[in-house]
């Protein structure tokens, strides 16, 4: 047996795979909180970062390719392992019979799917900006005068709604309920948690997914609260620009 | 003391089955949960009825044929005790018991409370030997093994097969018991030879039988009768990626090409 067969077709290489991509997915996920959490500094800062990521080209394809592949992987294992699961126990007990699995543990399928439907939207929102096309009008000048998107203001916006907010909130909520399992279980399935260090992999776990949880659900409620808003000095240039824009048309 | 069960009732393996409620006749306290269970029969043999088909052999915790799921609890409600060693003291008078049969597409009910653990002796098989000098007996401690390891080895070796923790895990996974079997030879010097074969063999005869997958929630562990611990299972993980690699680049004999 090679080692793509084993990780394909066997139980333990099957939860290799969710864990090799959970790896990379929390990874992915945390980096992604830095990044978006620059939006409580000046437009600037977190714009010319978002302007570097989109002029790394390839290198943004090539890293996008390999978070699909990986979420792809993901996805296709939790439904292979969840059928071949509720293959094995055709019939359930009549009396409640759980003793210390943990309630994120019971509803990773289910904390997974939502988390999956709010990725799907994510990326329609921000990235391919479908639900909001006028995001692509929205523009910012660098110091260095380069006009690049305006990400601040497209967040500001986006999050102005407060049934968007909601959703992220719950989403992010979920996803974090997600790692609290998750974090633990990748090291356990890869063979490195035991009892020796498990507990304190708990506690880092739950530290970890509140720390994510408490970012992430910061940035949309500011947005809410008015604590992030578009700085005085912008409005103002953004007002005369448009003042000026419509006195030229009349 | 009296209490009611609710016991399932199956003829046969095609048979449905259905949940069963029996009043027990007055009990002794003192009586463990399978002594409770012949009483009942009696009672239930003097009214004519087929008495419930339930599995057990020593009655002393070491035999690992006694099952049943208790209140949802494989064992009954205590920790590091089989169902055999359970006594009607741990219940209140009048309460209701749920008693099932182990539950896993694996483990077929047969009748009543028993079921067909086969397949746990075809991943034993599946492990295969030990390469062991025959002969006159060897030297005692020819072979250095440190207290940590043979404590390790013996801990996982107290596994008696009973298959509890199949039964309360939330995918019918038969990781513990697969661990803790393989780990017995695995943690020892003796187990090496054969070990990579060993690991992949058994974990290859877990799969073909239908067991479920890990999500490691260690309800396995909170339920085995002799306390193995799920540390075994990360063990059994580590070792199946350690075999898998080393077998896919290691080249092989001349003979070995079949
Ligand atoms: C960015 C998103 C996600 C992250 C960071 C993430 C992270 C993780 C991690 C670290 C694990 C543990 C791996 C292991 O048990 O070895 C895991 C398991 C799992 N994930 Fe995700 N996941 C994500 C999205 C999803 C999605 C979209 C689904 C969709 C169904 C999903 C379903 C599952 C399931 C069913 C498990 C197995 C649970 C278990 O074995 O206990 N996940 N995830
Ligand atoms: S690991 Fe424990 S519960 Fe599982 S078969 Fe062995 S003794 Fe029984
Ligand atoms: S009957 Fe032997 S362990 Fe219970």
């Amino acid at each position: 047996m090679n080692i793509v067969t084993a990780l394909l077709k066997t139980s333990i290489g099957k939860k290799v795979i969710m864990a090799l991509t959970g790896v990379v997915l929390v990874g992915f996920i945390f980096g992604h909180l830095v990044g978006n959490l620059q939006i409580f500094s000046d437009p600037e800062k977190i714009n010319a970062y978002a302007h570097f990521l989109q002029s790394l080209g390839p290198a943004l394809w090539a890293i996008r390719l390999f978070l699909l592949v990986c979420v792809g992987l993901h996805i296709w294992m939790a439904i292979l392992l969840w059928y071949e699961n509720k293959k094995a126990r055709p019939r359930d007990y009549a009396a409640n019979h759980t003793i210390q699995a943990s309630y994120a543990s019971r509803t990773m399928k289910y904390s997974g799917l939502i988390v999956l439907a709010f990725l799907l939207y994510h990326i329609a929102h921000f990235t391919v900006k479908s639900t909001n096309p006028e995001f692509h009008e929205m523009t910012w000048t660098l110091a260095d005068g380069t006009v690049v998107l305006d990400v601040h203001l497209m967040m500001v916006v986006g999050f102005s709604s407060l049934p968007v907010s909601l959703f992220y909130i719950l989403s992010v909520g979920l996803l974090s309920l997600h790692l609290s399992h998750g974090f633990q279980s990748m090291f356990q399935s890869i063979g490195l948690r035991t009892e020796t260090w498990g507990r304190g992999l708990k506690v880092v776990a739950i530290v970890l997914s509140l720390a994510y949880f408490a970012g992430n659900a910061a940035i949309p409620l500011s947005v809410l609260t008015g604590k992030v808003c578009r700085p005085a000095s912008v409005e103002a240039a953004a007002e005369s620009v448009s003042t000026s824009l419509n006195t030229h048309s009349e | 003391m009296k209490v009611k069960i609710k016991v399932w009732r199956q003829k046969d393996q095609e048979s449905k089955g259905g949940f069963k409620i029996y009043d027990s006749p007055e009990l002794n306290p003192n009586m463990s949960f399978l002594e409770m269970l012949d009483v009942v029969n009696e009672y239930l043999t003097d009214q004519g009825e087929e008495p419930i088909a339930f599995d057990h052999d020593c009655r002393e915790g070491i035999c690992g044929t006694c099952s049943l799921v208790i209140d949802g609890k494989p064992h009954g409600p205590h920790q590091g005790v089989a169902t055999c060693q359970t006594y009607m003291r741990s219940f209140q008078d009048g309460d209701v018991i749920t008693v099932e049969p182990f539950r896993a597409e694996p483990f077929p009910v047969i009748k009543d409370l028993v079921v067909n653990r086969k397949p746990f002796d075809k991943i034993m098989q599946a492990g295969g030997f030990v390469t062991v000098r025959t002969g006159s007996a060897p030297d005692a401690n020819a072979i250095p093994i440190s207290k940590e390891v043979a404590d390790t080895a013996m801990d996982a070796a107290a596994c008696i097969g009973c298959g509890a923790c199949v039964a309360a895990c939330k995918n019918a996974s038969a990781m513990l018991f697969v661990a803790a079997k393989a780990s017995q030879l695995n943690s020892l010097p003796q187990g090496q030879a054969e070990k990579d074969d060993r690991v992949i063999n058994m974990v290859a005869a877990m799969d073909e039988a239908g067991f479920g997958n890990c999500t490691n929630q260690y309800e396995c562990s909170a339920v085995c009768p002799k306390l193995i611990t799920h540390d075994f299972i990360s063990q059994l993980n580590r070792d199946f990626v350690a075999a898998t690699v080393r077998k896919s680049f290691k080249s092989k004999p001349s003979t070995a090409k079949v």
